[in-house]
């Protein structure tokens, strides 16, 4: 699939040229933004918001502000990258609840686009911030969705109102209307409505969908939108606005490798804040949407936030204190290092945390031939030991080293491996531990590792707000450089990523190796 | 077929011939119209910079000729492939694959329906074990069709087990075509993937499979080259699909699947009745795309 590049690796290609040159000329602007017109187009992002787009960066590339660059890629990086985040909507916006329950959330969008399934998803996800949902099956129109909607509320554990069997049968107006009633009555603190898929084009479909808002007079209407829609995103986005004028979008499907063209088409078209993504078709792939994140994954800076957070949802907090105080005090072990591999395989997908991680986009290749299973591999080699060989690696000779590869179906140089893998791993993690700078691979040198520490919500904030305030120009330019290329955040928690990964790199061969990591560090400038 | 089908060209290239002569504003346009009706910008580069050189070759400056050349540029590149469906041997095996909710169950409803105005004898098979709730949705479709239908035994039954079951019993009552639903699968999932492999190789143990048909929405953008490729190189996909044509979407992007992956197009899918599926004709397709 390397014959179609992504957004984030059409702009990497872009930026390598510039990276090159000691200053922009007008011409080299001009290339440059010829390539993101390009590189945008082929991320389906419309022609119009392109044209736009490109005309905001060309006019500031080559305003004052690039003219004290030290460096012109990092430079453009950062313009793109305010652009991409002023178009997604800037702020994350949060779900509107009405004050006198119920909310009302009503779902609409094109056949296909994935509303009964996100209807799902969002229910779930209120349930498990302790709302009362209710289902409501609208969709008459499409053979099933009603029985559907039943399933997946079964799923998510939410009951469903259907008092029509659907299949082309009911009044979709009026079962939003009783809907209301019943949630009343059952005291249902939020009603989501599922409506049926309609054309933008199709007139009386789009009555219907302005019919079921009038009568319910929703707190939120959703607009779904796959991820993957073309140039015609924006010709459908409009006519839903002006059909039905939705508050908010939610972006689905956004775990296939199409990423960014219909988010900034629509963002930017209609106005309306991209409120969640929905990234796979589990129950729990759903998530707020953050426009900086997104943006940050356009220009293949990594998600690294999302992937903090992930990661410190899966791991102990206690636990991973305990792990930096024996990293610190050098006992920390084969034992400890399985408890974190068990821990990091909790977190989810290795290959979609890895995903996030900043120049990810190059290595998809790589990525597709991970093997998760390399990670059971390990600790079926680390469970054939015994508890004193955990402990002390320094006692494996070659009669237990025997031992332990037939215990586990593995061969003697695999677990040699294991045993130099952790070795290095432990050695780099003391470093760490220290308040030193490891150099984990891509990710940069830490500038605040010293100093982190605070909790998930103060590493939200500091993406946009601490940016530096140097009176020097350059040097601002430079450390605001380092805060957008993810440096700081990953200072928050580097030992347990980091001995998860050093793990999964160098567990597979197919995985990201260093060099290429190295050289993508270098290619962000630092 | 409509006379003015919604995702013809015609209306946003009415400015561009409707000028007096051929200047740079007429590039630009029809780079526009091009790019907006998801032809790509690699293949709108291509498309643009064919069309100038002949232009300076017949020395034309009338919009028209360069209308006619258009058609027919698109005409002669949609027409490389050919388009019929093979569905000669007995039973026929049709295996119909795609990502999400891009109408496969849809299309099989129609394609069923379409088979037995011909007065074949249809079995589908519902190897969609996996969404809520598909298999009701297929079954409500064979029955409009009137075709005859496979469900799976138990819940979440193995997808290959029931493609299986379906060509077997089509095998024992004679059934001419049949007609596997698979789940939606994005085609970044290797897992997924592996699994349509297995269904192919499980039904070629009961007969030789004649179509592969990858079902593509008309509002996919670029991406739908990458999900093509995908499914080619897991599905064996024989030729393509492509469904929403009555949306506002236009048809640009099925010269661009078309010509990156060198599949044909069979079927297209105009609305959400069940005779709204037809057959694809280069020329008919160029001249309402272009008008």
């Amino acid at each position: 699939m390397a014959t179609f590049g992504n957004l984030s690796d059409r702009l990497a290609e872009t930026f390598k040229n510039l990276r090159t040159k000691g200053k922009l000329s007008a011409a080299d602007v001009d290339g440059t933004v010829r390539e993101i017109r390009r590189a945008l187009l082929d991320a389906d992002v419309a022609l119009d918001v392109v044209k736009q787009f490109t005309a905001h960066v060309r006019e500031r590339a080559l305003g004052d502000e690039v003219n004290r660059a030290l460096n012109p890629a990092q430079q453009v990086v950062q313009i793109v990258n305010e652009e991409l985040v002023a178009i997604l909507g800037g702020e994350q916006r949060r779900l509107q609840f009405a004050k006198n329950p119920p909310t009302v959330i009503m779902l609409a969008g094109l056949q296909g686009a994935g509303k009964t399934t996100l209807a799902g998803k969002l229910a779930k996800w209120l349930v498990k911030d302790g709302h009362t949902p209710v289902l409501v099956a609208a969709d008459l129109q499409r053979p099933n969705a009603v029985n559907q909607l039943q399933v997946v509320g079964g799923q998510a554990g939410v009951p469903v109102f259907a008092p029509e069997p659907g299949n082309g049968v009911g009044d979709p107006v009026k079962v939003a209307k009783d809907a209301l009633k019943q949630a009343e009555r059952a005291q249902h603190d939020v009603v989501i409505i599922d409506t049926a898929g309609r054309l933008g084009v199709d007139a009386e479909m789009m009555r219907q969908a302005a019919d079921i808002r009038k009568a319910t007079n929703p707190d939120e209407v959703l607009f779904v939108i796959d991820a993957m829609i073309g140039q015609d995103a924006v010709t459908t986005a409009k006519a839903f606005q002006d059909g039905v004028d939705f508050t908010g979008v939610v972006l689905s499907k956004l775990d296939g490798d199409a990423r960014g063209g219909a988010a900034l088409s629509v963002a930017s078209v209609t106005g309306r804040p991209i409120i969640f993504a929905s990234t796979g078709e589990g129950l729990d792939d759903f998530e707020p949407f953050h426009p900086d994140r997104m943006a940050s994954r356009i220009l293949d800076l990594g998600d690294i936030l999302t992937l903090i957070e992930q990661a410190q949802q899966a791991f102990d907090e206690e636990e991973a204190l305990k792990v930096a105080e024996k990293l610190a005090t050098e006992q920390f072990t084969l034992e400890d290092f399985l408890a974190q591999m068990q821990q990091l395989r909790g977190a989810g997908s290795i290959k979609k945390m890895l995903g996030m991680l900043p120049g990810a986009g190059g290595m998809k290749q790589q990525l597709e031939n991970f093997d998760e299973r390399e990670i059971v591999r390990t600790e079926a080699i680390i469970q054939s030991m015994t508890p004193a060989e955990r402990r002390n690696p320094k006692l494996l000779n070659g009669s237990r080293r025997l031992r332990i590869a037939r215990g586990s179906g593995m061969t003697v140089t695999d677990v040699n491996q294991l045993v130099q893998r952790f070795e290095q791993a432990a050695k780099m993690m003391k470093t760490v531990a220290r308040g030193g700078m490891p150099q984990v691979p891509g990710m940069g040198p830490i500038p605040g590792s010293g100093v982190g520490g605070g909790k998930r919500q103060a590493t939200k904030g500091s993406k946009k707000k601490s940016g530096s305030r140097s009176g020097n120009p350059a040097k601002r330019a430079a450390e605001n450089a380092a805060i957008a290329s993810g440096g700081s955040p990953v200072g928050q928690r580097p030992a347990p990523a980091g001995s998860g990964f050093g793990l999964g790199g160098g567990a597979a061969k197919g995985a990201p190796n260093e060099e290429e990591l190295a050289a993508l560090q270098k290619f962000l400038g630092r | 077929m409509a006379e003015h089908a919604s995702w013809s060209l015609g209306a946003a290239l009415r400015g561009v011939f409707g000028a007096k002569t051929i200047g740079e504003d007429t590039w630009e346009d029809l780079e526009s119209a091009l790019i907006r009706a998801d032809f790509g910008p690699a293949v709108t580069e291509e498309v643009i910079e064919d069309l100038t050189a002949k232009v300076d070759r017949y020395r034309t400056t009338d919009p028209r000729d360069v209308q006619r050349m258009l058609r027919e540029l698109i005409e002669e590149r949609l027409a490389k492939y050919d388009p019929t469906l093979k569905l000669t041997e007995r039973p026929a095996v049709v295996l119909v694959v795609g990502v999400n909710g891009v109408g496969k169950t849809t299309t099989i409803g129609k394609f069923a329906r379409f088979l037995r105005n011909y007065d074949r004898t249809v079995l589908v098979g519902a190897a969609d074990t996996f969404r809520a709730a598909a298999v009701d949705q297929l079954a409500t479709w064979a029955e409009r069709a009137d075709a005859g239908i496979v469900r799976p035994e138990r819940e979440g039954q193995d997808p290959a087990s029931v493609a299986f079951q379906t060509v077997e019993q089509a095998k024992r009552d004679g059934i001419e075509i049949v007609i596997i639903d698979t789940a939606g699968r994005l085609h970044t999932k290797g897992g997924l993937m592996d699994e349509l492999s297995k269904i192919k190789r499980v039904l070629e143990k009961q007969a030789p499979i004649s179509e592969v048909l990858l079902v593509l929405d008309a509002t996919t953008g670029q991406n739908g080259l990458a999900q093509a490729e995908a499914f080619i190189e897991h599905g064996g996909v024989t030729g393509l699909v492509l469904t929403k044509l009555d949306g506002s979407a236009k048809g640009g992007f099925v010269l661009a699947v078309q010509e990156k992956t060198g599949l044909p197009i069979k079927l297209i899918g105009q609305g959400e009745g069940i005779g709204d599926l037809t057959g694809f004709t280069p020329h008919v397709f160029a001249q309402q795309l272009v008008g």
